[in-house]
C-alpha cells in the first residue's frame, strides 16, 4: 500500500491550513458566498438539505484500518454516528458544521487523509478495481498508475478550472469492475502485440442528464506516456470544453460534438509537443511505485483448507455468504471477501462508527490492514485466509456486516435522494429499502440471480441508473415522486446505457412493477441467463408486455 | 485597481487600445485584441513602443506564435475566475512558444488563484484591490502551498524530483 | 398566490433555518415571518439578502407555506423534508425532537 512521505504529508498539512484560513475569511464576511462556494466544493463540503456535507476521498478505493478507524471517529465527532459510502469509491458525512471541519480535515491529516478531488471542476478522486493487487484475472495491478495519477492531478495548476468535472478510472483485469465506459477517461489495462503493457484510452463516457459510453481515442499508450498523453486530453479539453452551458461541459458532450476523430487528432498534435518533456515517467520511478503496492507477506497455503470445508458443511449460512461474497484471489489459501453494505431494508452504502471501526479491526487483523470502497457501495477485505473466513464471517454476523447478497438483487446502488439532496426531485433510499424487503428471502434471490439495480434521486445520475440492469430514476410529477424504469444497462466491458421502459410510476407502484419484471425473467430465461442476458436476448417487448400490457 | 509583478506594486504603463482607437505614433507602450494584432500585425510591430497583446478565451494563443519575441506584454483575460482556459494559455506560451515576457492575468483575479496562475507561467497579476492588500494577498498566495506534484515550466521542483534526489543521494552514501 | 417565507441554510452549522420577523433565523418554521403577497415576498427576500446577511445564512430563497390551523408548513414535499429531517432516519433532523 502506498504510504505518504513527507512530501505528501507536508502537501496534505498546508492543505489544510490553506481551508482553515479560508473558512475564517467567509466566517468572518471577507469572502462572500459566491467567492468561498467553489474553495469549499474543492474541500469536498457541499451544502444540503438539511446541513453541510462533507465527502472525504478514498484514493482508489483503498484504505489501511487505521484511516477506516478514523472514519468512525470522523462520524461520532463531527456527524451523527454514520457516514455513506457512495459510487465513487468515497465516503460522505451529512451534518459537519462548517466551523468544525477544519478540525476533522486536521484529524483526518493524522492518517494521510483529505478532501481534496472530491468536488469542484477539477480532476476527481481517481477511482479503480476493488479487487486491484488481489483479482486472479488482473494483468498488473492498476494502483501504481492510479498513485501516479493522483499525484499528477492533485492540485494541478492549469486544471482546477475545468468546464466541468472530470473522472478518471482504471481497469487492470478484462473484467471491468470499475465502470471505465462511463468515465470521462476510462483506462483499460492490455498488451499490445510486442507484449508490453499499456493503456486503452476510452474518453467522453458518462452518466447525468446525457449517458454516453466512452470511446477509444488510442488503443495502446505505454506506460511512461501515460501521464502525458492524460496531459494532453486535458488541455484539449479545458481549452475546447463547453462553458456556455454547464449540462453541454461535461467531455463527452465535447467528443460528441466534434467527433472522436476530431478530437483524437487535437490530442495527438499537443501529445507530440510534450511527450518527450517532464511527464515522461521512467521505468525506474515505475518501478518505485509498484514496489510500493508490493503483495503483502503472504504465506505458502494450500488453496484448500479442509477446516474451511467443514465449517462450510456445519453452518449453512456461512456457506451461503461464501457463495455470494467470497472471490477468488490469485494467491493459493487466500480469498478476497465482501462485506455488503446493503443489509435487507437497509440503507444502501450507509455504515455507523462502531461498523467502521470494527472494519477497520478486522482489516488489521484478517487482511493485512488493507480494506477497499467499492463503487457498487460496499466494503471488501481482500487477503483473507481461506482458514480465517469463518471467524472473519462469525464477527461481521455480530456487528449486522455479513448480509450474503453481493451482487444479487437486493445490493441495490441508490443515491442520497431528496432525503438528503439539494438537486434531488424524489427519493431513492426508500425505495431501494422496500425493493430490498420485497426479495430479502436469499433463496429467492439466488434463484434469480446476478441483477443489478441502480436507482438516482435524479438526472444527474448519481446512483448510475443508466447502467442498472433495471435502473430507476426519481422525477418530480406535479409535485409527487414518480419513477421512471430504464432496462438493459451495463456498466461491466460490455457496457451499454439502458432504456427507457415507458411511463413512469408512482411510489406506490413501482416495487410491484419491478416485480413484474423479474416474474417475466424467471418465466423466459434459458438456463444460466442473467436478467441481462435475458434482457438481450428477448430485447424490451416482453418486459413492456408486464408493465403495460396493452396500454 | 493594483497590477503585482516580482513582489512589488507596479505602474501600468501600457495603453489599451479599443479595436476602433487610433494607434499612437510611437513612444507609448500599446495593448490590442489578437484580432487587431492579426488584422493590423505589419503596422503594429513597424512602430515604435512596446507591443501587448490581450488575449481572451476562445483565442488560439498559437496565432501570436510566430511573433512571440516581438511582446513585451502579454494580457490573458480571466472573465470570471472559474473560466480556467487562460491557465492553459499561460503555458502554452511560455512552454511551447517560450515567451520571456510579462505575462500578465488580468479581470477576475482573485488571491486563491494566484499561485495556479503562476504555476502556469503568470508573472503578473491585476487586482481589483488597494496596492497593499494587492500586494500582501499575492505574496500570502504564493507562500500557501510549498509540495508541487506537477512539472509546469514554472521552474519550480517537483516531490517527484525531490524524491529522486533523495534516492540518488542516498544511493551514493550507501556504496 | 399562496404564503411564503424565506428560507436559508445557517452559515455556520448549516442547518436549515427560516427568517423571523426581526431579521433573525429560527430553526421553527412556526417562528418565521410570513409574506402574503409578491410584493411582500420581495421585500422579505431583500432583506434575507442584504450584505450583513451573508456572514449568518447561505442561499435564502422563497418557498411556499400554508396556515393549517395556525401553524405554517411548506407545500413542497423537499420543504417538508428540510422541515423534519430525512424520512430514512426519524431519528434525526428536526423530527427527532
Ligand atoms: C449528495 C450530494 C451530491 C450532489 C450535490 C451531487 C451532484 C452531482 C451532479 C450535479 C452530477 C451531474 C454532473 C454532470 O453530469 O455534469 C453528479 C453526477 C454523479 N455523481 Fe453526484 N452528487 C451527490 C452525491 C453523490 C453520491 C452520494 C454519489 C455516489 C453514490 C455520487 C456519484 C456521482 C456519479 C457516479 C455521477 C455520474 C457520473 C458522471 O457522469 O459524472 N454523487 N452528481
Ligand atoms: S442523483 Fe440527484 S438526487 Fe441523487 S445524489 Fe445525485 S444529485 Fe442528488
Amino acid at each position: 500500500m502506498y504510504r505518504y512521505d513527507d512530501f505528501d504529508r507536508q502537501l496534505v498539512a498546508e492543505r489544510t491550513t490553506q481551508f482553515r484560513d479560508q473558512v475564517a475569511r467567509r466566517l468572518s464576511g471577507e469572502l462572500t458566498e459566491d467567492q468561498f462556494k467553489p474553495l469549499r466544493l474543492m474541500n469536498g463540503v457541499y451544502l444540503q438539505l438539511h446541513a453541510y456535507m462533507l465527502r472525504i476521498a478514498v484514493p482508489y478505493g483503498t484504505m489501511n484500518g487505521n484511516q477506516m478507524r478514523m472514519l468512525g471517529h470522523i462520524a461520532r465527532t463531527y456527524d451523527k454516528g454514520y457516514g455513506h459510502f457512495t459510487t465513487r469509491q468515497n465516503i460522505q458525512f451529512n451534518w459537519p458544521k462548517l466551523n468544525e471541519i477544519p478540525d476533522a480535515l486536521e484529524d483526518l491529516a493524522t492518517v494521510e487523509m483529505h478532501a481534496i478531488q472530491t468536488s469542484g471542476n477539477c480532476i476527481r478522486n481517481t477511482t479503480t478495481d476493488q479487487y486491484a493487487g488481489a483479482a486472479a484475472d488482473e494483468i498488473e495491478d492498476p494502483r501504481p498508475y492510479c498513485e501516479l495519477i493522483r499525484q499528477w492531478s492533485t492540485f494541478h495548476p492549469e486544471f482546477t478550472y475545468l468546464p466541468r468535472k472530470f473522472k478518471i478510472a482504471v481497469t487492470g483485469s478484462p473484467n471491468d469492475r470499475a465502470a471505465v465506459r462511463v468515465h470521462d477517461i476510462g483506462l483499460r489495462m492490455h498488451k499490445n502485440d510486442a507484449g508490453e503493457t499499456g493503456f486503452e484510452v476510452i474518453v467522453g463516457g458518462g452518466l447525468g442528464r446525457t449517458p454516453f459510453v466512452g470511446k477509444t481515442v488510442r488503443d495502446f499508450i505505454g506506460k511512461n506516456d501515460l501521464f502525458s498523453y492524460l496531459e494532453a486530453i486535458l488541455r484539449v479539453y479545458n481549452r475546447f470544453g463547453r462553458r456556455d452551458n454547464k449540462y453541454k461541459a461535461r467531455i463527452k458532450i465535447l467528443v460528441h460534438e466534434v467527433g472522436v476523430e476530431e478530437i483524437s487528432r487535437l490530442v495527438e498534435e499537443e501529445w507530440a509537443k510534450i511527450k518527450d518533456g517532464s511527464l515522461r515517467v521512467s521505468d525506474d520511478e515505475i518501478a518505485q511505485y509498484i514496489a510500493q503496492f508490493a503483495p503483502p507477506a503472504f504465506e505458502e497455503l494450500r488453496d484448500n483448507d479442509p477446516e474451511f470445508e467443514r465449517r462450510k458443511q456445519a453452518h449453512p449460512d456461512f456457506a451461503a455468504w461464501v457463495r455470494s461474497n467470497v472471490i477468488a484471489h490469485k494467491q493459493p489459501g487466500y480469498a478476497i471477501a465482501n462485506i455488503s453494505l446493503k443489509p435487507i431494508g437497509g440503507i444502501p452504502g450507509d455504515a455507523t462508527a462502531e461498523q467502521m471501526e470494527l472494519v477497520g479491526d478486522l482489516a488489521d487483523q484478517y487482511s493485512f490492514g488493507d480494506v477497499r470502497v467499492t463503487h457498487e457501495q460496499n466494503l471488501v477485505l481482500p487477503h483473507v485466509k481461506k482458514a480465517e473466513l469463518f471467524a472473519l464471517w462469525a464477527e461481521l454476523k455480530n456487528a449486522g456486516l455479513a448480509t450474503a447478497n453481493l451482487g444479487f438483487v437486493t445490493d441495490i446502488i441508490a443515491c442520497p435522494g431528496l432525503d438528503y439532496c439539494a438537486l434531488a426531485t424524489a427519493r431513492s433510499i426508500p425505495l431501494s429499502q422496500r425493493i430490498s424487503e420485497r426479495f430479502g428471502d436469499l433463496d429467492r434471490q439466488y434463484d434469480i440471480g446476478e441483477l443489478k439495480i441502480k436507482i438516482s434521486g435524479c438526472i444527474n445520475a448519481c446512483g448510475h441508473h443508466h447502467v442498472g440492469h433495471i435502473g430507476i430514476l426519481g422525477l418530480d410529477k406535479r409535485g409527487k415522486e414518480f419513477y421512471q424504469i430504464t432496462l438493459g444497462g451495463d456498466a461491466s466491458q460490455d457496457a451499454s446505457i439502458g432504456k427507457i421502459a415507458g411511463a413512469g410510476f408512482s411510489e406506490a407502484e413501482v416495487v410491484d412493477a419491478i416485480e413484474a419484471l423479474i416474474t417475466r425473467y424467471i418465466d423466459i430465461r434459458n438456463v444460466g441467463e442473467r436478467f441481462i442476458d435475458t434482457y438481450r436476448r428477448v430485447g424490451m417487448d416482453p418486459f413492456k408486455e408486464v408493465l403495460y400490457g396493452d396500454r | 485597481m493594483a497590477i503585482v509583478k516580482n513582489d512589488s506594486v507596479i505602474e501600468n504603463d501600457w495603453v489599451a487600445l479599443d479595436d476602433e482607437a487610433l494607434v499612437p505614433e510611437s513612444g507609448a507602450n500599446v495593448l490590442v485584441s489578437l484580432a487587431r494584432f492579426k488584422a493590423e500585425r505589419d503596422a503594429l510591430i513597424a512602430r515604435n513602443g512596446g507591443l501587448g497583446v490581450l488575449l481572451v478565451p476562445g483565442d488560439a494563443p498559437e496565432d501570436l506564435a510566430d511573433d512571440i519575441d516581438r511582446f513585451s506584454l502579454i494580457a490573458v483575460k480571466f472573465p470570471s475566475y472559474t473560466d480556467g482556459r487562460g491557465y492553459s494559455y499561460g503555458r502554452v506560451l511560455r512552454e511551447h512558444y517560450g515567451y520571456q515576457g510579462e505575462l500578465r492575468a488580468v479581470g477576475d483575479v482573485l488571491r486563491d488563484q494566484i499561485l495556479n496562475m503562476h504555476r502556469c507561467g503568470f508573472d503578473a497579476y491585476e487586482l481589483a484591490d488597494e496596492a497593499d492588500v494587492a500586494l500582501e494577498k499575492v505574496r500570502a498566495a504564493l507562500r500557501e502551498m510549498t509540495v508541487y506534484y506537477q512539472p509546469t515550466g514554472d521552474g519550480r521542483v517537483t516531490a517527484g524530483s525531490l524524491r529522486e534526489r533523495r534516492r540518488a543521494a542516498l544511493e551514493l552514501g550507501g556504496s | 398566490m399562496s404564503l411564503q417565507v424565506v428560507t436559508a441554510n445557517r452559515l455556520d452549522d448549516g442547518l436549515a433555518v427560516f427568517m423571523t420577523a426581526d431579521e433573525g433565523w429560527s430553526t421553527d418554521i412556526r417562528q418565521a415571518i410570513c409574506a402574503g403577497d409578491a410584493e411582500q415576498a420581495e421585500a422579505l427576500l431583500a432583506r434575507a439578502n442584504t450584505q450583513k446577511q451573508q456572514i449568518t445564512v447561505v442561499g435564502p430563497y422563497l418557498i411556499d407555506v400554508a396556515n393549517e390551523d395556525g401553524v405554517l408548513v411548506p407545500i413542497k414535499y423537499r420543504e417538508i423534508l428540510r422541515t423534519l429531517g430525512p424520512s430514512v432516519r426519524p431519528d434525526l433532523g428536526y423530527q427527532a425532537g
